[in-house]
């Protein structure tokens, strides 16, 4: 093989460094103007009414999106208390008894495809199974959408973590006669919560901006939440709704709502970032 | 309180907890079974109407009850292609830039926005694409390329802004971090040894990544791309926002569309007659079929990769 010229070589191989430097500043571009936007479009629809009354029809002069915060905050509640037990348990099998088994393979498996479905077929499925038979939309069918979409990521990120764990700190609990419950949940949870917080947390993150799901389950209401056996105001299909609408009034609290979801997985995000390079520090 | 407890007692209280976190787990398993026999179940009446003809006709008719996917499954094909032919190439030169030339700070400032950007929700990507992108794009890019390629068929017709191209460039932009962060990995897998005795013989960073790292971890990257590609088949709320949502199967990307996922975003909550809510459920059935076999053979492609890579060398 006859070797090219050196100087041909290095211009090629500057050029790709360029064009690759160019690929990562167009990553972070498109992020910046996302943010630019939505920050700026947000901040003009911000005020007291925004916060705390509810959705009223176009024309009204003081109309905000409090019952869909207040909803939104419902249902992610109501669905970290279905989702996160469930899938810190399904992590719990997966690092301490099924390692190696027939049934830990299949559901760790299973778990990296469930966090690949889309989200609306997780919202479908959810309405043949609860809104279907109970002949309702029903804040109860969105808060089950939301957990179903939690449990892979709390399951998965539980396991990595319990997995980080020494054995020999298992192995000396058990010596000292302690049951398998306390050893995982006093010894090896102890041990491993920066990193289980930090999985909720990204878990909550995932799910406060969903929209797909809860078209099909919690679907939006104009009224306050007072129960979930109907349908419950949330922010993303509040935005959904107010952002196709011809109204200018709908379409500026859209924004206002969009920086505030921004804002808050934003924050979710960031936040387990430090805290888990805090605790890894320690 | 004393951790010891009787020892009949205590085998008994590990096998519960086992059992427990046993019968935990496997809810997984019945859920993705669940997904299955419930969007069968209730999409029974479409089913048995149109038979394999409603993935061949492209009508989509509520007031006639006359349902066809075609329409549907050939927008979700090319917006997805489109996003892959946007999003690979990118993908391939953001973790070549972030595993072989950024220097550390540089690197984790980029690694923190890219991984950031796929923390944003969907619909805020609708909100940014109908109002700001889909705008831009019908102003400053689509004439371009009418005046430059418009005698190729896929860009011809008025530059509306909302269509094909964007939705295609959108979701590009969002499946970009997934494929980005495991090519990231595959690159980081290569051992140091290989790319150090390339170098020493004088090699260049770019023949190093072409003629050993890419080569050594090709699967990895083809993996990388369906994870992506499962992405992308699914993505609702932003498509929804700029694709325009007819029915029209036109080979331009100026033109709209609709996508799978669009569709049910859209018709669902008014569809009234059953046949035309069981069309709707057949429409999921399908995106979930396909986004299960997706995802199922990317992992076990990875699966069998890193059981590969981990015995290597």
């Amino acid at each position: 093989m006859i070797p090219r010229a050196a100087a041909g070589r290095k211009v090629t191989d500057r050029l790709v460094m360029v064009v690759s430097a160019c690929a990562a500043l167009l990553g972070i571009l498109a992020l910046a103007w996302i943010l630019l936007v939505v920050l700026q479009k947000g901040a003009a629809a911000i005020n007291w009414e925004f916060f705390f009354h509810r959705t009223l029809p176009t024309g009204a002069p003081d109309g905000g999106v409090g019952n869909a915060i207040l909803g939104s905050a419902l249902l992610v509640a109501l669905a970290v208390v279905i989702g996160v037990p469930i899938g810190l348990m399904v992590g719990v099998y997966l690092a301490e008894f099924g390692r190696d088994t027939r049934l830990g393979t299949a559901v760790r498996f299973s778990a990296n495809v469930m966090m690949g479905i889309p989200s609306i077929i997780v919202g479908l499925f959810v309405y043949t199974l609860l809104v279907m038979p109970m002949h309702t939309y029903s804040g109860w069918a969105g808060a089950v959408a939301l957990a179903i979409l939690m449990l892979p990521v709390i399951a998965r990120t539980t396991e990595d973590m319990l997995q980080l764990v020494p054995n020999t700190l298992r192995e000396s609990a058990l010596a000292l006669g302690a049951s398998r419950r306390k050893v995982t949940f006093q010894i090896v949870f102890r041990a491993a919560k920066v990193g289980l917080l930090t999985g909720v947390l990204l878990a909550i993150a995932r799910i406060s901006g969903e929209t797909a799901p809860l078209l099909f389950t919690a679907l939006n209401s104009p009224y306050w939440p007072t129960t979930l056996n109907s349908s419950v105001a949330n922010l993303p299909v509040t935005i959904f709704n107010y952002a196709l609408s011809p109204y200018e009034d709908w379409v500026r609290i859209a924004w206002g709502a969009s920086l505030l979801i921004t804002a808050g997985v934003l924050a979710l995000n960031i936040s387990s970032r430090i805290i888990l390079r805090r605790g890894s520090h320690e | 309180m004393a951790i010891r407890m009787k020892p009949g007692e205590q085998r008994r209280s590990d096998r519960t907890f086992r059992w427990v976190a046993a019968s935990c787990a496997s809810v997984v398993l019945l859920l993705i079974a669940a997904f299955f026999v419930r969007l069968v179940l209730s999409c029974r009446l479409s089913l048995g109407q149109f038979g394999w003809r409603f993935l061949i006709t492209s009508d989509w008719d509520p007031g006639n009850g006359n349902f066809g996917a075609l329409s549907s499954l050939y927008g979700t094909l090319v917006s997805t292609a489109i996003a892959m032919v946007i999003a690979v190439p990118l993908s391939l030169a953001i973790a070549l830039f972030l595993v072989e030339l950024a220097p550390p700070t540089l690197r984790r400032v980029t690694g923190t926005a890219i991984e950031l950007l796929a923390a944003v929700p969907s619909i805020i990507f609708g909100m940014w694409g109908f109002f700001v992108f889909a705008p831009f794009m019908a102003r400053h890019v689509e004439p371009i390329l009418g005046k430059s390629l418009g005698f190729l068929p896929l860009f011809h017709g008025p530059p509306m802004g909302i269509g094909m191209l964007t939705a295609g460039i959108i979701l590009a932009l969002m499946i970009l971090p997934y494929i980005s962060a495991v090519m990231r990995d595959v690159f980081q897998m290569v051992p140091a040894v290989v790319k150090e005795s390339a170098y020493g013989m004088g090699a260049t960073t770019w023949e190093v990544t072409r003629k050993i790292t890419m080569r050594y971890g090709i699967r990895g990257l083809v993996g990388a791309c369906f994870l992506g590609l499962g992405r992308a088949v699914g993505e609702t709320m932003a498509v929804t926002f700029v694709i325009g949502n007819n029915f029209d199967i036109s080979p331009s990307l100026f033109a709209g569309g609709n996508t799978i996922a669009s569709t049910l975003a859209n018709e669902f909550n008014e569809a009234s007659e059953p046949m035309h809510l069981s069309a709707l459920v057949e429409l999921g059935l399908i995106l979930f079929v396909v986004s299960f076999i997706l995802q199922v053979f990317a992992h076990l492609w990875l699966k069998s990769l890193t059981r590969k890579m981990g015995a290597g060398l």
